[in-house]
């Protein structure tokens, strides 16, 4: 399995973001604004994600600016379980315990890098729980993404260029 | 695990945290064991905050489950198979 060299992309690092439940307004704002930051570094972005949660993406980028593919989250799962994919940075985005349990089974399972972005009311709580991390994005925001989008102005030139 | 549905389950849990569920099996059931994420159960992978219990009660399996908004399902499924490869420590 080579990180970031699968389909057409070989050689290329490529990057995933593990969307959660889209209840939180600044989720779908947010995923599109760190594909957008990582698309201008070089990167290649997936989304992998339930229904409602890619068909935001979707409906948001309908030409494919910015997200180039999208990825059932039990399928990417499946096959990251499988050693069939798997990316050299993987952006795990939690709100709720079931994020929780997503980053820590990323964390587990793949060889490339695992960026936690905790936001949500209850972001100080969450982020407690992902110590196992080089680097998390974290900001108290539900309804405005600004802080979240200050925290990716911030971190991601040094996670991009130094992790 | 997209599939689980087609899996005829019973529900031990729902809308629950993933430490509820471990919590839940420690406290029900004598044997359990800790997998990894990734190992497969009825063919799909199970992920979960390490280390993650699944309980055997004679033919039975009692495993976690999560949902993205609903938090964490626990599952009792009949299979006497997997039952068989958890006792004997058959990994994926």
């Amino acid at each position: 399995m080579g990180i970031g060299r699968e389909g057409s992309d070989t050689g290329a690092r490529r990057a995933v973001l593990v969307l959660g439940c889209p209840q939180v307004p600044v989720q779908t704002s947010i995923a599109l604004y760190l594909a957008h930051v990582l698309r201008l570094r070089g990167l290649g972005v997936s989304v992998a994600g339930n229904r409602a949660a890619r068909h935001l993406i979707q409906v948001a980028d309908p030409e494919g600016r910015y997200v180039r593919e999208s990825i059932d989250i039990d399928t990417y799962f499946s096959q990251l379980a499988g050693g069939e994919r798997d990316y050299a940075f993987a952006f795990v985005f939690i709100h709720n315990d079931s994020g929780l349990v997503y980053a820590a089974s990323v964390h587990a399972m793949t060889q490339g890098v695992v960026i936690p972005v905790v936001y949500g009311e209850h972001y100080e709580e969450m982020a407690g729980q992902v110590s196992y991390a080089r680097e998390t994005i974290m900001a108290n925001a539900v309804h405005n993404p600004m802080p979240l989008k200050h925290r990716i102005d911030e971190v991601i030139p040094w996670v991009v260029s130094n992790l | 695990m997209g599939c689980i549905e087609s899996v005829k389950h019973e529900i031990l849990l729902k809308n629950a945290s993933f430490q509820e569920c471990r919590d839940f099996v420690r406290a029900h059931f004598k044997e359990h064991y800790i997998v990894a994420p990734g190992y497969r159960i009825f063919e799909k992978p199970v992920i979960g905050i390490p280390p993650i219990l699944i309980a055997v009660e004679g033919d039975d399996v009692i495993f976690p489950y999560t949902k993205p908004c609903y938090g964490t399902f626990l599952l009792r499924a009949t299979d006497r198979d997997e039952a068989y490869r958890l006792k004997s420590g058959v990994n994926a």
